[in-house]
């Protein structure tokens, strides 16, 4: 049996629960997931002005303090913290952490493929548009494949203590462990299947142990020191998600289903590079306080196309608020909104859309939300996004005159001007999988 | 008689993209089977109006006691171009838990 552990459901996660994890109980794998799919372009800016850049820059201090951890526990690190820059940042892992071997994942990053793709008749066309790569090529950020569990295990074999990839599936990182813990071959479909959906189940951290859980949830205990997940892996494919004892949060079957749903989509065909994992053959079973055991998962062979990540530059936004006070803070919001909209069309500004909520009201939930009469006050909200930088910037100027001009008891403008930003999208494709040569590579 | 969902169900939701999903779980598997009954994707398109342009598509998850829920076009654009403050979908799931639905009272017991 193998413990691997979930320490970071995204960049910007509890900085403490990695340190908790390798200090409050025993784990032999510490995963580590950063990378959402904007966050690719993040890191491809931050290249662009500092070559040493381009890569989680959160994970080489924490590496420097869990080190003697790792180290003297023998626990071993994979964390999609590489970014577009992965020999960077281990590098600086390296500086932190001099005694531990450091090894990378390297051949997901395709930007500066991309011509010579798109010139071998690869349409990587946008999977929810079906509008061709080529229309944007210019405007293209980044681009990555995802890759899968198997590329990161080389990187286990090579006995590295911190292994560090750039682009690759959230799962893999827990699948990884047990491919060369096990020794499972690439066609267990089953096996890997398991492995990907226990990695679904961690991949948000503390979202399987109590956090973001509408079960009871005040009475889901210690929230403030809640446990992040831990599985405890079989070689036949069966796990146990727990926690480390003494610590916050629950884990319970009602808590594993929200997040085995959560952003999901067909349960039947959950692909990966790895495997097609069937979310409608998983069996759940509370086996004890804080433990539930999965088993009886059913996968399928790999597809033969990789996902790209791309991201590309968009355009432009900008979201201003206003708050209207009682009484009638709702009537007087929507007529500023109105008021904003006419002179926005007076001045022959043109967006692709101007979109309003009220905050308080029903911002959230729409239709869906209980009716309020009367509410003690409203924050309206207006954002308008457009390709045109001018018209944005133009758009910004206009909230605040509110104040004077507009319905009485206008306030809480914050800075006054909203803030113009750039709008990075995200661009999913598909590529054979054959263009994809992947190597692992230790930085000394 | 009428009871809102959230009587025998819990919620996640989420994004990928410009579509939401919600994932809706009976506390009690006895449950599912009107889940599967009441909660309709054409029932869901009309408890969030507006904000779900396109089609809502639904998946069932017999062993979970649960079903899987994908409501397009229902984020403004999604991801970085949504103007959103739930830009990502996170409260649909409990606004959901708000739907009323229709049960016998030996069902509710």
């Amino acid at each position: 049996m193998i413990r691997i552990a979930n320490g970071q459901g995204f960049w910007g996660d509890w900085l403490e629960a990695p340190v908790r994890l390798v200090e409050q109980g025993p784990i032999d794998y510490l995963a580590l997931d950063y990378l959402a799919e904007i966050t690719m372009s993040i890191v491809q800016k931050q290249k662009l002005a500092d070559p040493e850049l381009g890569y989680a820059r959160d994970f080489p201090p924490l590496i420097g303090r869990i080190r003697s951890n790792i180290r003297d526990r023998g626990v071993k690190v994979i964390a999609n913290a590489g970014g577009v820059n992965p020999i960077a940042c281990a590098r600086q892992v390296r500086r932190l952490a001099p005694e531990l071997k450091v090894a990378v994942v390297l051949g997901d990053d395709l930007y500066d493929r991309i011509p010579e793709l798109l010139a071998k008749g690869h349409a990587m066309a946008n999977m929810d548009t079906g509008a061709p790569l080529s229309s944007i090529r210019d405007r293209i950020l980044s681009a990555n494949a995802y890759i899968g569990a198997f590329e990161l295990a080389e990187a286990l074999a090579a006995g590295a203590d911190v292994v560090i990839a750039g682009r690759c599936t959230d799962t893999a990182l827990t699948l990884a462990p047990m491919i060369h813990a096990f020794g499972w071959g690439r066609d267990e479909w089953d096996k890997l299947a398991a492995g990907t959906i226990a990695g679904h189940i961690i991949e948000c951290g503390a979202q399987t142990t109590g956090g973001n859980c509408q079960v009871d949830w005040q009475s889901i205990p210690d929230l403030a020191n809640i446990g992040y997940p831990i599985v405890e892996a079989r070689p036949d494919g069966s796990f146990i998600v727990t926690k480390h004892d003494g610590t916050g949060g629950r884990v319970h079957s009602d808590v594993i289903k929200e997040q085995l749903l959560y952003e999901l989509g067909d349960p039947k065909n959950y692909i990966t590079p790895d495997c097609v994992a069937d979310f409608t053959t998983i069996q759940l079973e509370d086996s004890g306080k804080d433990r539930v055991r999965v088993s009886g998962i059913r996968g399928v062979e790999r597809p033969p196309m990789l996902k790209l990540s791309i991201s590309y530059s968009w355009g432009y936004k900008a979201i201003g608020t206003l708050v209207y006070s009682w009484p009638q803070a709702l009537d007087k919001a929507q007529a500023a909104d109105r008021i904003v909209r006419e002179r926005l069309s007076q001045l022959g500004l043109e967006f692709e859309e101007i979109y309003t909520e009220y905050f308080g009201v029903n911002a959230c939930q729409g239709p869906a939300a209980p009716p309020v009469s009367d509410p003690p006050e409203v924050q309206v909200r207006i954002g308008v996004r457009g390709q045109d930088r001018k018209a944005v910037d133009r758009f910004t100027r206009e909230l605040v005159p509110l104040v004077l001009n507009g319905p009485p008891t206008a306030t809480g403008f914050g800075d006054g001007r909203p803030q113009v930003r750039e709008v990075v999208a995200y661009w999913p494709a598909l590529l054979p999988r054959e263009e994809i040569t992947t190597r692992v590579e230790v930085v000394e | 008689m009428k009871v809102p969902l959230g009587r025998i169900a819990h919620a996640r939701s989420g994004d990928k993209g410009d579509t939401v999903n919600i994932g809706v779980i009976a506390y009690h598997r006895k449950h599912y089977p009107i889940l599967v009954r009441e909660v309709t994707a054409a029932r869901l398109k009309h408890h969030f109006g507006h904000l779900v342009k396109g089609d809502v598509v639904r998946h069932e998850l017999e062993n979970l006691g649960a079903l899987n829920f994908l409501l397009h076009e229902a984020l403004g654009g999604g991801g970085t171009l949504s103007l959103r403050v739930d830009a990502q979908g996170k409260t649909f799931g409990a606004a959901l838990l708000g739907m009323e639905i229709e049960m016998s009272e030996s069902e509710a017991i």
